[in-house]
């Protein structure tokens, strides 16, 4: 049987789209019997408990830096007075009261810093200038010992600074050091693998804790008598190796979804090994692995609280600090978990959306 | 082995001496392998699948390895040197069936890219050159695209263009139209043909039957990583001289 059609079906306008809230609810609330279900439990649930956290935040909370006050609204209201009257000490650690406004111009010069080198625009030769600069200027108003400002030792440095300063150093040391394990890994060459293999195993075996109590205590009878290493320089490079080792992992998982043509098309027009990795493969690689690289790099943010466990009082050992040594306010932790919830939150969540903006970016070139 | 028949258009270019290939213990892939291709010489080299056609010709820059016999391309022998691999890299320019484009980068950076970093021109010179080929491929307009919004003939187009910056004096074709649509296999073709009229030494792995009478000077056939039967186009057609050839023949032509 065969057919010949003898005329065009003329174009139709397409189906016109319906918005508004009441589609938006039936859509997404109320799809199916499934979706409705859910929606009215969500919605019971609220109901249920809502009213008593509103009440307890908000309603019956005390702001007022009042133990007294505090105390006898325990159990029906929280105490946000244990974050008036302790915010600096949280903050900053044991750091010099008076001198405090050093650590908080230091770190927002580092955050200003971090969010400058997040934008593309900025990636110029300067950038690595203004990162010696910065950094100069971080340590200079931390330590001091310069222009007249009070030396104060590392060991006195503490809460949100150090939180940032080290999660940013060891993220910025540990990204090219994984990079270029991760490309180790695949050498041709048997003894640059074997060394990238082991390295990347061993620090897989222990935890972050391990890793920090042997920079802390071990690595120190190893050195000759008379040569110390601060503590604080120990623990992050104790961070750096150990995020290092797992950032070569997500590395690698991107380097072997490279087809091989692209290498070979690279080797084909005469380009270098550092050349085809540098211009074709980490390119492509990375681009691919950006969430799990983001992921890690959240991860560690959060690890550098473990620095606690060698008498570094970061962030949250800050808090244990203000907290514990003070009967009056010791009973109000949560209160100040909670305070320490929403800055980590912060900073987790801008990571989270900045990564979100670099795969929209990276994924210009393959959308048509 | 027969002669080629043909005088040769110029010196030989390309110079294979006893060249054998194994993969792993058992897979003899290329055997005895001689061959001499002459400058300005085109040649389509066809076979079944498995034939060790690809092979030879990724031998010549380095893509695949060897382990007994010569090769030497324009006076430089192939060695483990990395130096004589990227100097013969920048004389042969490669087309490969899935195209390779770097997806990453736009067209006209595909372009640059070995211009600036291989051969160390200045940004501007490169891309005024990678115009020109782009031209040459009819494909000017296109330059700021991604190479994935293209279709597959612009595509293996780009990337003959891609090729041609380097000015090799030899471009090797890898079934440069096997990964195309049908209605995309002649603009590549136009392409290969209007470049061999410019004299360019040209080895192309292919079934197109049609390409390899209106072009080539000679026609290799191979079976199991032997060169079986070469000959001119006309000869080799009309007249195969071996059994094998005569099968192969019957089965791409057939229809």
């Amino acid at each position: 049987m065969s057919s010949v059609a003898d005329r065009q079906i003329p174009a139709r306008a397409p189906p016109t789209r319906q918005s508004g809230l009441a589609l938006w609810i039936r859509t997404n609330l109320f799809a199916d019997w499934k979706s409705g279900l859910a929606t009215l439990t969500a919605v019971a649930l609220a109901v249920l408990y809502l009213p008593a956290a509103v009440d307890w935040m908000i309603v019956n909370a005390v702001t007022q830096p009042d133990a007294g006050a505090c105390q006898a609204a325990r159990g029906s209201g929280a105490c946000w007075g244990v974050v008036v009257e302790k915010y600096r000490l949280i903050i900053f650690g044991r750091y010099p009261y008076e001198d405090q406004w050093r650590p908080l111009v230091a770190t927002l010069l580092l955050v200003g810093l971090l969010v400058v080198s997040c934008i593309r625009a900025f990636w110029r030769p300067w950038l690595a200038v203004l990162w010696v600069a910065v950094l100069a200027a971080f340590f200079g108003l931390m330590y001091g010992g310069i222009f007249g400002l009070e030396v104060v030792t590392t060991d006195r440095w503490g809460g949100l600074p150090l939180t940032i300063m080290l999660s940013s150093l060891s993220i910025v040391l540990a990204f090219p050091l994984a990079v270029l394990v991760a490309l180790g890994r695949r050498s041709n060459l048997p003894a640059i693998r074997t060394v990238c293999i082991i390295y990347i195993e061993l620090i897989r075996g222990v935890p972050l804790i391990s890793v920090l109590f042997m920079a802390s205590f071990m690595f120190p009878l190893f050195m000759p008598v008379g040569l110390t290493v601060d503590v604080l320089i120990r623990v992050l490079v104790g961070i750096t190796l150990f995020a290092a080792a797992y950032l070569a992992e997500i590395v690698r998982g991107g380097l072997q979804a490279i087809p091989k043509g692209q290498i070979e098309a690279a080797d084909s027009l005469g380009l270098s090994y550092w050349q085809t990795q540098r211009k074709i493969v980490l390119p492509q690689a990375l681009a691919m692995v950006v969430p799990g690289i983001m992921n890690n790099f959240i991860s560690i943010f959060k690890d550098t609280s473990l620095v606690a466990i060698v008498s570094l009082y970061e962030l949250t050992g800050s808090l244990g600090l203000a907290l514990n040594s003070d009967a009056d306010w010791r009973p109000f932790k949560i209160e100040g978990y909670l305070f320490i919830t929403v800055i980590y939150f912060i900073f987790c969540f801008a990571m989270s959306r900045y990564s979100l903006w670099v795969e929209g970016q990276l994924n210009r070139s393959k959308t048509r | 082995m027969t002669a080629p028949e043909r005088a040769k258009v110029g010196d030989p270019i390309i110079v294979f001496d006893k060249v054998n290939k194994w993969y792993g213990n058992d897979f003899h892939v290329l055997r005895d392998i001689d061959l001499s291709v002459g400058r300005g010489e085109r040649i389509v080299i066809c076979g079944p699948s498995g034939s060790g056609k690809s092979t030879l010709i990724r031998c010549i820059n380095r893509l695949e390895e060897y382990q007994e016999g010569r090769i030497t391309v324009d006076g430089i022998e192939l060695t483990d040197d990395v130096k004589a691999i990227e100097n013969i890299r920048k004389e042969v320019g490669m087309v490969f069936q899935q195209f390779n484009l770097f997806p990453h980068l736009t067209v006209l950076q595909n372009l640059t890219l070995a211009p600036m970093w291989v051969a160390k021109m200045p940004k501007a010179e490169a891309e005024e050159r990678a115009m020109t080929q782009l031209q040459r491929v009819r494909i000017a307009e296109q330059a700021e695209k991604f190479p994935l919004q293209l279709s597959g003939g612009q595509q293996q187009r780009v990337a003959i263009a891609r090729a041609l910056c380097l000015t090799p004096k030899v471009m090797m074709f890898d079934e440069p139209t096997s990964a195309l649509d049908p209605e995309m296999i002649k603009e590549v073709l136009d392409v290969m043909i209007e470049l061999a009229g410019q004299g360019m030494t040209m080895l192309c792995v292919t079934h197109e039957m049609g390409f390899a009478k209106a072009v080539a000077d000679r026609v290799i056939f191979m079976d199991q990583g032997q060169i079986v039967e070469q000959n001119t186009p006309k000869e080799f057609f009309d007249n195969p001289k071996s059994e094998r050839t005569k099968d192969f023949l019957s089965k791409i032509l057939g229809h």
